[in-house]
């Protein structure tokens, strides 16, 4: 995947908002994680993530992170139940490239007998992301498109069978499709021909996921950070945070009870200098009181965002704050996540 | 005078005493999208190789350094709030700032438009 087409990534972008982009995300790691049942395959996952995957209903998918003994957060993922019962017992995962390896490791030593991982090999992984994404989908897998956001299903694309689910990290309606890499060339070709539909390159998946106010791991999110910090605690279950049982539900449930001691905030610098990750956020005084972990320029909002983490007691929309951009002084105004909001089919 | 080249893809081009530098179109294509520039004060002194202004794409932050040595007599304040300017006429109107020449024999250090291209092409 390119960091750009010849048009740039402000055009991508905004034709990601407005029409169809073609994201190829195949770098991403799929896996799945087989038992003989539902339930005994999500308790073991239980063990690893505090999302509540044995509530998982049937075709659903849900957003929880790997975390660590200390409540950081190893990798952040997406886990699907497979619609069709007679696969019941088999969890989809989708991870960061980044973290492939690592994940697979730590899961592997921490499964019980009866349970095995299975990377996938051999499959491509595409998101056809914006508001016209269901309408290009209608005319090549139009079971795709009659569920909502976050749920997922095997389907045919033009008679290849394809895994395709409802989401994506745009913040646009949206599919992802895993495909076999010998079918790759045939769907690719078939919705690149779809007028409403252009590939999209590294560059504008960074600003349309940052502008939706979602978590770049490495950036964002990383073995520091807890999921609670990372302003994700609506991805905690509300069972799990009774039970805990996962790495780090001692830290994660202080967390939760008496608040993070920082918190993942969005920001908006006056002005139109971008404040890049690694700017040092201050308060009024001129006291550090974070740092931005993500940043740069929103083409939808037309003027520059960011991401950070600051002390509680600053997290609040509407602060005032103070960025460190080169030598000068920033003003820059806490503000509510996304900074585009969402445009899912619930 | 026609317009001479850094290393760094600056171009300077020279009226009289005063040096006008932007950056070349082979740089603004590699930067992508521009969506802030920073310019210096005028009447600030400017070594050659000293950074005298920021370019942003959608991408990164890069700096752009003084190809010539000069007081900074003029910048171009369109930059301000049409910064895709660059994008479109990087050698022509896109122009960053003007510099009143501290030392003549500077430009010399500089390439002619075929020794730049060649410059670019052998990267």
């Amino acid at each position: 995947m390119p960091v750009q087409y010849p048009t740039g990534i402000i055009a991508e972008h905004n034709w990601t908002r407005s029409q169809a982009g073609l994201f190829d995300v195949s770098h991403m790691g799929q896996a799945f994680l087989v038992g003989h049942s539902h339930d005994a395959t999500a308790r073991a996952l239980e063990k690893l993530v505090p999302g509540d995957i044995r509530g998982l209903a049937l075709g659903r998918m849900r957003y929880t992170e790997l975390t660590t003994e200390d409540g950081g957060i190893l990798d952040d993922l997406m886990v699907t139940r497979s619609v069709s019962p007679t696969d019941d017992g088999s969890l989809g995962l989708i991870v960061n490239a980044s973290r492939k390896t690592a994940d697979y490791d730590w899961i592997r030593r921490n499964l019980p007998a009866g349970i095995s991982l299975m990377p996938v090999e051999n499959r491509a992984l595409f998101a056809l992301q914006g508001p016209k994404a269901a309408e290009v989908m209608r005319r090549h897998c139009p079971a795709a498109v009659s569920f909502d956001f976050m749920s997922a299903t095997s389907a045919e694309f033009d008679g290849v069978d394809c895994a395709v689910s409802r989401s994506g990290y745009t913040g646009e309606d949206g599919f992802e499709i895993s495909v076999s890499a010998r079918k790759v060339n045939e769907l690719v070709s078939s919705l690149l021909a779809e007028p409403e539909v252009k590939p999209i390159g590294l560059g504008a998946r960074d600003s349309l996921r940052l502008e939706a106010g979602l978590c770049l791991y490495g950036h964002d999110i990383d073995e520091t950070t807890s999921p609670v910090e990372a302003d994700l605690a609506w991805s905690i279950g509300k069972r799990r945070r009774l039970e805990g049982g996962y790495p780090g539900a001692s830290r994660i449930a202080k967390e939760l009870s008496h608040g993070p001691s920082r918190r993942r905030i969005g920001l908006k610098p006056e002005g139109r200098a971008p404040a890049r990750e690694g700017t040092v956020v201050s308060d009024a005084s001129g006291k550090a009181i974070g740092k931005i972990t993500s940043g740069g320029f929103g083409p939808t909002v037309n003027g520059p965002i960011a991401m950070g983490y600051v002390e509680s007691r600053f997290a609040a929309p509407g602060t005032p704050v103070s960025l460190t951009v080169r030598a000068a002084i920033v003003p820059a105004r806490v503000c509510e996540l996304p900074f585009v909001p969402h445009n899912y089919k619930r | 005078m026609a317009a001479r080249y850094s290393k760094e893809h600056e171009w300077v081009s020279v009226e009289g005493d005063v040096a006008t530098i932007g950056i070349t179109d082979h740089a603004q294509n590699q930067l992508g999208d521009v969506v802030f520039v920073e310019l210096p004060p005028p009447g600030k002194k400017l070594s050659k190789g000293e950074a005298a202004a920021v370019v942003e794409s959608v991408k990164a932050a890069s700096e752009v350094y003084a190809p010539v040595s000069g007081e900074v007599v003029d910048i171009n304040k369109e930059l301000e709030g049409d910064p895709a300017l660059v994008n479109r006429e990087a050698e022509a109107g896109a122009w960053f700032l003007k510099v009143r020449l501290a030392d003549r024999g500077e430009l010399d250090d500089l390439m002619d438009k075929s020794a730049y291209d060649a410059f670019v092409a052998g990267k």
